[in-house]
């Protein structure tokens, strides 16, 4: 049962001065009420923000993938003029789409790091801080919102890029910035979900990967509701990508759009997904 | 003196599994004391009760008299607990893995700074702390957890196997870290190990733990004087020998669950 045995203790250079450790000796004074929930979600989206300065790769990988959307499928279908955008070009329709597709592709597969997080033991340690669980689960949350938000400003460089003429009003895009970490939260939480139940990164990943694209074609970010098929439709009532899409258009491009609406579902849809996540988020720990 | 941590009758299942049957347990301010027990024999799943990783029964587990089960988050803020994986955050600096802590446990920014410094002055990181955590060895990663665990000033430091996968040196410069720190603090600290031979030489006390029971409780210098004057032939039995004869025949089947060892391994392959 013993391993190698132990070296006799050495006064090792680096050990701590006498007297110099005093602040490890005097507990803080514990935050309490509502004042928990927004220090949780500053910290967890701090370390976002510092792990994505130390690291820039997914930033530049992440925007292939909208940028072909935008210059493939936004261009062949703007010459083709086969789905009818009310009087917008399809380049401009489809932005909005493009924004908020690739950033719940972020969200979606946001589960996948907690469960990294709980295989490396960084989950269990957050987990012992005295943090509510519905806290952390936001916190999380708005750190993918934070991912989410720098996905979409790329994105709308490459729109801007590519002639897609956008509102530059500040308190748009500050509705934009809203709209889009709210989306995250919400699509980050039910990765988070989905996490808590299947508990294994590769059953994650099939979920996710069989989730998104019907997430995405059963919303309006490709063609407006009108084309759709009714069961479809109805699906896509539900679906609150679709919600999503109509504020970013309407914010973006001044469509008409259900603002109200649209915001309504989104903040609902992300608390309910905080909220059953947080439930969830013990079974990780175990 | 109130202790520092007392478990009362502590059980814990999982499914089937009895993994801790009914542990009796207190640990005295001020201390190091070692949880021992081959791998499987409940100490972790003992911790985590104790972390209120996993829900415990009002009254099985109180620290500093807060009881685990109905006060978590004044528990919680008594704690430091460095688990047993390798736990520091490897895409962040070793002081922002520290920093998060210090956030997450409400330091004010005005002396946020100032007790990342310190932790990390305590575990001896303070020149390396700007570098990448993925750079580090194993054994200054474990320092870096240690300095995640100190920075809140916890009262009772709970640390599961922290020197698994170390080679000699680097455990015996994890073990006089931790001794500096209790002695600079004062903190409890509450240790698992496998390795008999490092709580001789480093805990005040220690209990003896195989299949979720306590077999045998006191300082190693005590046990150990107590087997040599059963045994009554002159020998020098070591804290294995103790453990050899209260946790009877079947030791050798021991080795814990294919999930034990596999965290076993993962982390020692991790600190290479």
């Amino acid at each position: 049962m013993s391993g190698v045995p132990v070296t006799p203790p050495a006064a090792s250079a680096d050990l701590p001065r006498t007297g110099g450790l005093d602040l490890l000796a005097t507990p803080p004074t514990p935050r309490t009420g509502w004042r928990v929930l927004p220090a949780r979600v500053i910290a967890m989206c701090v370390v976002e923000l510092q792990k994505l300065s130390h690291d820039r790769t997914e930033l530049y990988t992440r925007a292939i993938q909208p940028a072909l959307w935008l210059l493939i499928f936004g261009e062949t279908f703007t010459r083709i003029r086969a789905i009818p955008t009310g009087g917008v070009p399809y380049l401009d329709y489809l932005a909005p789409g493009i924004i908020a597709q690739s950033t719940m592709f972020i969200a979606i597969f946001y589960g996948i790091q907690i469960i990294w997080e709980r295989d490396s033991g960084v989950l269990t340690k957050l987990l012992v801080t005295p943090t509510p669980r519905a806290a952390l689960v936001t916190g999380k949350a708005f750190a993918a919102g934070v991912k989410a938000v720098i996905q979409a400003v790329v994105v709308v460089l490459i729109a801007t890029v590519l002639g897609v003429g956008m509102t530059w009003n500040p308190l748009r895009l500050l509705g934009v910035l809203v709209t889009v970490v709210l989306g995250s939260a919400f699509f980050s939480c039910l990765s988070m979900t989905i996490a808590g139940i299947v508990l294994t990164r590769d059953r994650l990943m099939g979920i996710g990967q069989a989730i998104t694209m019907p997430l995405f074609f059963a919303s309006n970010a490709l063609y407006p509701l009108a084309v759709m098929p009714g069961w479809l439709q109805a699906v896509s009532a539900v679906n609150p990508l679709s919600y999503q899409v109509d504020a970013l258009r309407g914010l973006l491009l001044g469509t008409p759009a259900n603002l109200p609406l649209d915001a309504g579902v989104l903040v609902l849809a992300a608390v309910l997904g905080i909220a059953v996540s947080s439930s969830l988020l013990g079974r990780l720990a175990r | 003196m109130t202790n520092a941590l007392t478990c009362d009758g502590l059980r814990y299942s999982f499914g089937d599994t009895l993994a801790v049957a009914g542990l009796d347990l207190s640990v005295t301010q001020g201390e190091i004391f070692g949880l021992l027990g081959p791998n499987g024999a409940g100490k972790t799943t003992a911790i985590r009760c104790v972390t209120t990783l996993l829900p415990v029964q009002p009254g099985m587990v109180r620290v500093f008299d807060r009881d685990a089960a109905e006060d978590r988050m004044a528990v919680r803020r008594l704690l430091g607990y460095v688990p047993q994986q390798l736990s520091a955050d490897a895409r962040l600096t070793g002081r922002e893995n520290v920093s998060l802590f210090a956030r997450v446990f409400d330091i004010p920014r005005r002396e946020r700074a100032a007790r990342v410094e310190q932790a990390l002055e305590a575990v001896g990181l303070t020149d390396v702390a700007d570098r990448m955590a993925a750079t580090f060895s194993g054994g200054m990663i474990r320092r870096l957890e240690l300095a995640q665990a100190l920075v809140s000033a916890p009262r009772l430091l709970m640390l599961d196997e922290p020197t698994i996968g170390l080679d000699p040196i680097a455990r015996t410069s994890v073990w006089e870290h931790i001794q500096a720190v209790r002695a600079a603090t004062g903190m409890t600290v509450l240790v698992t190990t496998h390795y008999m031979d490092e709580a001789d030489q480093y805990c005040d006390r220690v209990a003896l733990m195989h299949q979720g029971l306590i077999r045998a409780m006191g300082a190693p210098g005590e046990l150990t004087a107590e087997l040599r004057e059963r045994r009554g032939d002159g020998s020098a039995p070591t804290l294995e020998d103790v453990f050899r004869e209260v946790a009877g025949s079947g030791l050798d089947e021991e080795g814990g669950k294919f999930r034990d060892v596999r965290r076993t391994r993962n982390t020692a392959r991790r600190l290479g």
